[in-house]
């Protein structure tokens, strides 16, 4: 027979133990964020009128720099046990939206696909089912993908400003099809919800974009062009 | 003025769900964009299956809920009939009920990680942590373990096959087949901090049955809860510690009546006892019935 100071003793222990290894999860969780943000620095960089020349030597650096996100999320999984991902979930979330994003916009850049939920996990070095390990969950994988329709609208922008007036054509078609994909979702009132919420603005500002290319005729003459040489 | 923007955006998209977008969609889906498109048809099914589920679990917590608060309910004649056993034992065959509720979650989250689908199904297991500690303290004066409330939630996948054979092989096969349900520390303390409300409630309630012993074994219990949720403090989760609060609030009523009934009680008839308290307690906590 246990007495009520037993119980709460034991469970004290119990909580004291599940804050230590959150806090050893914040720690890594801390390191991934800086290598995020380096990554996002690289990619950055594509807005500048220079940075259109050399997008896939930026490309280069940037999956240089995902061997580090993956060694940083190989050393989470040691953190806590595989079955409890979603008791810690919270803690990581956030990044792995962001390292999502960041992959996708490099996929976007190398070929203009949208970047498949296992080709992020293959280039995180995760998982994308539950049962074989640290994954993607579907909602950090969209979340992410959200994120990189907003970069590609201010991108459509800056290119015109390049003076590359076909690219805006190309995002507008990839964001299109982007719309019509989570118009299939039948999405909860939740946070992934509020995001997409803001899907249709980007969607305007690419469709302004492409409306302002084409009444002076400069979107036609340079896909005429490009047309012509292929 | 985003915030009513979204809200517009939310009816509107509502309406937009239905048919006219979908034939757009097959549209793009059999033309250029099949591979997204598929893609994200998979999504909707995942996305779907999860949230049917979830709200299956919530349903289940409801109910659970009802139930226990309803057993809860049941306890508190204890104070006013004389037939304790007979209000135990009904109240027994409501928390099985509840506990086949119970299995039922174990049975929505097998193969799955219990973390994922928590929120839904928390205020229901709190409720229950809440009536099976209440019911084991009027059997026992003691706080129930939280190994003991897990103890109970252990099922046998079926019943029947259990029935049927009595040979090894059978035996061992609803082994395999057990669910069992685990209520984790949290909610347990959640669940214990709510349990202090009802025991004010009691106390308060028994000296109007003329019983003079238990509101000090009560004080004295609360004192031991109050000193263990003091010791976790703040290293607990949020909730744990908001509900410290309201649990001094407790505590400190029930020492209060303890210090009347020892200073007045050799002046005051019993009767009139009870009187001074119902009063006390009208003042005391008018919105307190409701949870």
């Amino acid at each position: 027979e246990m007495s009520v100071t037993e119980m709460f003793s034991n469970i004290q222990e119990y909580l004291s133990a599940d804050q230590d290894v959150r806090e050893d999860i914040r720690k890594v969780v801390q390191v991934l964020e800086q290598t995020a943000r380096e990554i996002l620095t690289v990619l950055q960089s594509v807005h500048q009128p220079s940075g259109f020349k050399d997008i896939p030597s930026k490309c280069l650096k940037a999956r240089e720099l995902f061997c580090t996100v993956r060694n940083h999320l190989g050393d989470l999984k040691t953190k806590f046990p595989a079955e409890q991902y979603y008791r810690f979930h919270e803690h990581w979330r956030f990044v792995l939206q962001r390292v999502t994003f960041l992959a996708a916009f490099v996929v976007y850049l190398e070929g203009e696909t949208l970047v498949t939920r296992e080709e992020v996990a293959g280039i995180l070095g995760i998982e994308v089912d539950r049962e074989k390990g640290f994954h993607l969950d579907i909602e950090d994988y969209l979340s992410g993908i959200l994120t990189l329709a907003s970069e590609l609208s201010r991108l459509a922008v800056n290119s015109v400003t390049a003076g590359d007036y076909t690219r805006p054509l190309r995002i507008s078609h990839f964001i299109n099809e982007l719309d019509s994909g989570f118009r299939l979702l039948n999405l909860k009132n939740d946070p992934l919800r509020k995001r997409y919420d803001g899907l249709k603005y980007d969607v305007k500002k690419i469709e302004e974009v492409v409306y302002d290319l084409s009444i002076r005729g400069l979107a036609k003459e340079q896909e005429g062009a490009s047309t012509g040489d292929q | 003025m985003s915030r009513k923007e979204g809200d517009g955006s939310f009816r509107k998209r509502r309406q937009d769900y239905t048919p006219t977008h979908k034939m757009e969609d097959q549209d793009d889906g059999t033309n250029t964009t099949s591979a997204v498109m598929a893609a994200f048809k998979s999504f909707q099914l995942e996305l779907d299956t999860k949230h049917d589920k979830y709200e299956r679990l919530v349903k289940l917590s409801r109910d659970i809920t009802i139930e226990s608060k309803r057993t809860i309910f049941l306890l508190h004649r204890v104070t006013s009939v004389p037939g304790v056993a007979e209000v135990l034992a009904e109240s027994e065959v409501k928390l099985d009920g509840v506990r086949l509720k119970i299995k039922q979650i174990a049975e929505e989250l097998r193969g799955q990680d219990l973390h994922q689908y928590h929120r839904a199904f928390t205020p229901g297991i709190q409720e229950y942590v809440e009536a099976i500690s209440f019911q084991h303290f009027i059997k026992e004066r003691a706080l129930i373990s939280l190994e003991e409330i897990n103890k109970k939630l252990i099922f046998v996948k079926d019943n029947t096959k259990e029935a049927e054979g009595t040979s090894s092989e059978s035996i061992q096969e609803s082994r395999e087949g057990a669910v069992y349900f685990q209520v984790t520390p949290t909610d347990y303390l959640l669940g214990i901090a709510d349990l202090t409300g009802e025991l004010m409630r009691m106390c308060i309630n028994s000296v109007g049955n003329g019983d003079i012993d238990t509101p000090f074994q009560l004080s004295q219990f609360l004192r031991q809860i109050y000193d263990g949720f003091s010791y976790i403090g703040n290293t607990g989760p949020y909730e744990v510690s908001k509900k410290l609060y309201t649990l001094k609030q407790s505590l400190g009523k029930v020492e209060d009546a303890c210090y009347t009934l020892r200073v007045r009680g050799s002046e005051i008839p019993t009767h009139m006892l009870a009187d001074v308290f119902t009063t006390r307690a009208a003042l005391i906590d008018p919105d307190e019935g409701i949870s």
